[in-house]
């Protein structure tokens, strides 16, 4: 590998490394296979370990007999959620976001009750994963079938059967007396609403209903767990976080957090849905009844109906305007599926709903509201795409009715710094402007648009970004290469954005840094990799680490000439005495003067950082409907995103490009299917259908690099941004095309087709318009 | 998966006497894509899997000058449609060989193994019905003919009766003046089962204006593949022309019965029926007047 600098001038801002694209350094492994994920372990002597899930999406369990499964060929293990340890009930924090852990608990393995279709109720450990299987339909479960939930509206309708008796709504900070569906009830609020409608001269009030998706990631969940004899628990699994691992299996298992190491495999695939944990505690009960390693993997449909997708949602917004444009109020509720188990991100939805426009006047409300569906999880920007749809769909028809482009509509009403968001921050420096005006000025935007039931959309979105904390080691080699020892499990290209921050500082090359994710028992406390924050934050750590090894080696310059350290200058790899001009020595050379100035040299940091830079996105999207049979063709697609600083940008454009594309798989073709009894009929990549290659265009991306003042190269999150304005953009470019909104999602062929017949009056008797 | 029995037999008697063994449920392999996939999930099972790979019947691919051609009913949909000759003369045929799953599946799927899977949804079975094939059948008793619209008897189940097989697919030539196509709609470009899927076949006049015959099979719209004989009936002799086309439509989704499920909805299928109809008679009239 070389030839990763692509020179000082390229790179803009005078750094060698920043913004050049070398090759990655998990490249080789990746592309050869040799990379080792958790369905990769064999461990000798390993137990197979399969789930009893449930076939009802909503019951009581009577009763549990797994005598015959425990006599089954092979059997050496059948839990429960009875054989849980005590524990007090508390939170754990997940990193992006809290849990309660009974809630967590019982969503492993039911406890009483089952809450969707999939839910596990007991798991078992065999000779091998057939045997498993086999053993689990010899479990006999006893049920009351219950009436599942399927709807938001069904859930908050009064008289709705209850998913948890005990469930009070948390109301704006009171309980209600009543049980309910509703965990919460939340509101952002600033100026005063009625007001801000009162200037209106024209109010747009639309309602929206989106469909539950999941991540879609190719690795199914995997974990592998030995429980050894001195009470040590070791687990390798798939995971965007092996310290949340820790935490959650040692809050579930009521065991000390330093009493397991968690192994963090290769990861393929995460986008927020491997933060929580679904096997590696039972993995770990089973492995400690029967004191063998036990491995478990997923199929999946266990994926799909057993795991954390995002949620659907149903949202109101009400939009107050001038007749220049000029919004003067805003107002949205938000309901959001939290799954079985309260924790929607609704109010990640709140917080980017409006937050790409000054409004003085905006209220916004969200319900936390459970269903009989898998209990959500994080996923790419999580919650915000719902809310975009709904706004940024509303916008357009604003843009319209005003008579302006909708991106000078948006630069009219466009968040600046100083700007106070809905739930009182106020931004700080944001590039929010300069993505519209880098889509205006692009040649996507200003082609003629021809051709019959073509059309164009623009949508903008917003996310937040996460901080959090994060640990790396950093160690020089005699030979001047450094190791780069990390926690933050790479899912975007983190080790060679990570390892090239590190190179900028040291003056060395990228390939001169040999990047590692290591266990947790090797490296100190990092957070999970999500909120787009490992390139920043545990960039930072990177920097201060780097900083400390410049620092040291400088001293160690001085030792060797027997100067004083002040009197060492570094420029690049060059350390210079600054009094005698003849003493100069590289990086390179010093490194291997160590052993005589004091031995080896490795240096630790530790952050937990303020200054997230949060990200704005604009894209252009071109579509063509098929008038006859409501087929969507996405013809061409250009996302500009502020960036703040690109470090890799090979892998800033990936990410662009693989969130628009999942966004636009959102847009129009994902979501769960349910059937009356709540059994999900497309738990499968034939059909819960995603874009294929062949359904997408080339994805342009503009990389708009406004810094963040928050971090020294001026790197923001870029990985979630992009999810979030494609559903809004496709909805508004099939408007273009057809002249109908489409507010439900996805707006599939079926779906398009309905609306085509609806509006010549063509659709068959009998079918529900 | 449970365990199951292996046989390769490189004799069609032997496979034939396999098949009948007493007391023993025996699935017939060709390409797998559809049996292996429902051994390993979805709980079929068996006692012993006949691979006929290597029968000579069954692997056979050839003109019978001027007589049509023989499909062995294990020829995979590459080895159809790579056939140059073969391709100029059925192009419906071809055009549903080249859309059945990606080339690793079109190297392994074969069109027996489409028919004897009997889903209302196979690709194959509209454009054979175009085509108006008719299935070769075998069992230890003799051999018998089917046409290929009455193959398939209800979802998942077919004429044969145990201890028979498909061994082969006759395709009368194509006259002169003849076009066919088959088209499915499915929601995305490729990875979809369809949706609804119709394949089409006319001869035209000797002016090209005139449609003399025609034949439409629709897929995914009722409980098997149908042949829409009251097309064939009411709109032979009629113009080349969108009149035309349209009656044809309406005639289709007429006929068309289908369910709601996860992959549509009924009425949106009778309607894509009706489309799907519309344009293939189209495009066979198209490569009809072509020819001319």
């Amino acid at each position: 590998m070389s030839g990763s600098n692509n020179g000082n001038s390229q790179n803009g801002n005078g750094y060698r490394i920043i913004g050049s694209r070398p090759v990655r350094h998990d490249g080789v492994d990746k592309v050869t296979g040799r990379a080792l994920y958790g369905a990769d372990l064999r461990l000798s002597d390993c137990l197979h370990g399969k789930v009893l899930r449930s076939p009802h999406a909503h019951a009581r369990i009577l009763s549990i007999d797994t005598s015959e499964a425990l006599a089954s060929p092979g059997v050496k293990a059948v839990i429960t959620s009875a054989d849980y340890p005590e524990t007090e009930s508390k939170i754990i924090d997940l990193g992006e976001g809290p849990a309660i852990l009974k809630d967590l608990r019982a969503n492993l393995l039911a406890d009483g009750k089952v809450l969707y279709k999939g839910h596990p109720i007991a798991a078992v450990a065999a000779t091998d994963p057939f045997l498993a299987r086999e053993a689990t339909k010899k479990i006999k479960v006893e049920y009351e079938v219950l009436k599942p939930v399927l709807h938001i509206n069904d859930a908050m309708a009064e008289g709705s059967p209850l998913l948890h008796e005990d469930l009070h709504t948390d109301s704006l900070g009171k309980k209600s007396d009543k049980p309910s569906n509703v965990a919460k009830h939340l509101r952002f609020e600033i100026g005063d609403i009625d007001k801000g409608f009162a200037e209106a001269d024209e109010i747009f009030e639309r309602e929206f209903d989106t469909a539950m998706v999941h991540q879609g990631y190719i690795e199914p969940h995997n974990a592998t767990a030995l429980w050894n004899a001195d009470g040590h628990l070791t687990i390798w699994s798939s995971t965007q976080g092996a310290f949340s691992v820790r935490a959650q299996t040692a809050g579930i298992l009521n065991i000390p957090e330093s009493s397991i190491k968690a192994v963090p495999m290769e990861i393929g695939g995460g986008f927020g849905g491997k933060i929580p944990v679904y096997l590696e505690p039972i993995a770990a009960m089973l492995s400690k009844e029967t004191g063998k390693a036990v491995k478990m993997t997923m199929d999946r449909d266990e994926v799909f109906e057993s795991t954390g997708p995002t949620p659907g949602s149903v949202i109101k917004v009400k939009i107050g305007v001038k007749k220049n444009g000029k919004i003067t109020a805003a107002d949205a509720s938000l309901a959001y599926e939290a799954g079985a188990f309260q924790g929607s991100p609704v109010n990640c939805g709140m917080m980017c709903i409006f937050a790409p426009y000054d409004i003085e006047h905006v209220r916004v409300d969200g319900y936390d509201v459970l269903v009989n569906k898998p209990k959500t999880a994080a996923y790419r920007a999580p919650g915000a795409t719902n809310a975009s749809m709904a706004s940024e769909t509303v916008i357009d028809e604003i843009a319209r009715w005003a008579s302006l482009d909708p991106i000078e509509l948006r630069k009219l009403n466009a968040a600046k710094e100083g700007t106070v968001r809905a739930d009182g921050l106020a931004y700080p420096r944001i590039g929010y402007v300069e993505t519209l005006e880098a889509c205006e000025s692009h040649e996507h935007y200003k082609a003629p648009k021809e051709g019959s039931f073509r059309g164009r959309g623009v949508a903008s979105g917003f996310w937040f970004n996460c901080g959090f904390k994060s640990s790396v080691t950093v160690s020089v080699e005699k030979d001047g290469t450094v190791r780069l020892i990390e926690g933050s499990t790479d899912i975007g290209g983190t080790r060679t954005s990570l390892a090239m921050q590190l190179a900028e500082i040291l003056g060395i090359e990228a390939e001169d840094v040999r990047p590692m994710v290591v266990d947790t028992d090797s490296v100190g406390y990092t957070d999970i990799t999500g909120g787009s924050r490992v390139t920043f934050a545990t960039g930072l750590a990177v920097i201060e680490a780097g900083k400390k090894v410049q620092q040291e080696m400088a001293r160690r310059a001085a030792q060797l000439w027997e100067v004083d350290a002040s009197d060492v200058e570094v420029e690049l790899d060059v350390y210079r005495s600054k009094s005698d001009s003849s003493k100069s020595i590289t990086f390179k050379e010093l490194a291997g003067s160590l052993d005589e100035t004091g031995g080896a040299l490795s240096e630790q940091a530790s952050v937990s950082p303020q200054g997230v830079g949060g990200g704005f996105g604009t894209h252009i999207v071109d579509v063509e409907v098929d008038p006859d049979t409501g087929k969507v063709q996405v013809l061409r697609y250009t996302a500009a995103q502020d960036v703040g600083k690109a470090i890799h940008p090979s892998y800033v454009e990936g990410q662009i490009q693989g969130g628009a594309v999942q966004g636009i798989g959102w847009a129009i073709y994902e979501g769960y299917h349910y059937n009356e009894d709540g059994h999900m009929t497309n738990a499968n990549f034939l059909d819960y259908r995603m874009p294929t290659t062949l359904d997408l265009p080339m994805i342009d991306t503009i990389l708009v690099e406004v810094p963040n003042p928050g971090h020294p190269f001026g790197v923001r999150g870029v990985g979630e941004v992009p999810i979030v304005p494609p559903c809004a953009a496709l909805a508004n470019a099939i408007y273009d095309a057809i002249g109908i909104r489409l507010r439900e999602l996805p707006m599939n062929s079926t779906r398009v087709l309905k609306a085509l017949l609806k509006e010549k009056g063509a659709l068959p008797q009998g079918v529900e318009a | 998966m449970d365990a199951f029995d292996y046989f390769a037999p490189d004799n069609l008697s032997e496979a034939l006497t396999l098949l009948a063994t007493p007391n023993k449920t025996s699935r017939p392999l060709a390409g797998g894509t559809d049996l292996i996939v429902q051994l390993r999930e979805t709980g079929l099972k068996c006692d012993q899997v006949i691979d006929l790979k290597n029968l000579a019947e069954l692997t056979q691919f050839q003109s019978e000058g001027g007589k049509g051609w023989t499909i062995g009913a294990a020829v995979p949909c590459s080895e159809i449609y790579e056939n140059a000759e073969f391709a100029s003369q059925y192009p419906g045929i071809i055009d549903a060989a080249s859309l059945i799953g990606g080339i690793q599946i079109q190297n392994r799927a074969s069109f027996g193994g489409n028919l004897c899977n009997a889903s209302p949804a196979a690709d194959a079975i509209p454009a054979l019905i175009a085509h108006s094939v008719t299935c070769q059948v075998a069992s230890k008793s003799g051999t018998r003919e089917v046409n290929v619209e009455d193959f398939c008897q209800s979802p998942g189940k077919t004429v044969l009766s145990e201890g028979e097989i498909l061994v082969s697919l006759k395709l009368p030539a194509t006259p002169k003046r003849f076009g066919a196509a088959y088209q499915r709609f499915i929601p995305r470009n490729e990875m979809d089962i369809a949706v609804a899927g119709a394949g089409s076949s006319v001869v035209l006049s000797e002016d090209g204006k005139t449609i003399e015959s025609l034949r439409v099979g629709l897929g995914a719209v009722a409980p098997t593949p149908l042949l829409v004989q009251e097309i064939s009936d009411k709109l032979k002799g009629k113009e080349v022309d969108s009149a035309t086309f349209e009656q044809a439509a309406e005639i289709a989704r007429s006929y068309a019965n289908p369910i709601s499920d996860t992959r549509g909805e009924d009425w949106q299928r009778v309607h894509l029926a009706g489309v799907l109809t519309q344009r293939t008679l189209q495009i066979a009239c198209e490569r009809a007047q072509a020819a001319l």
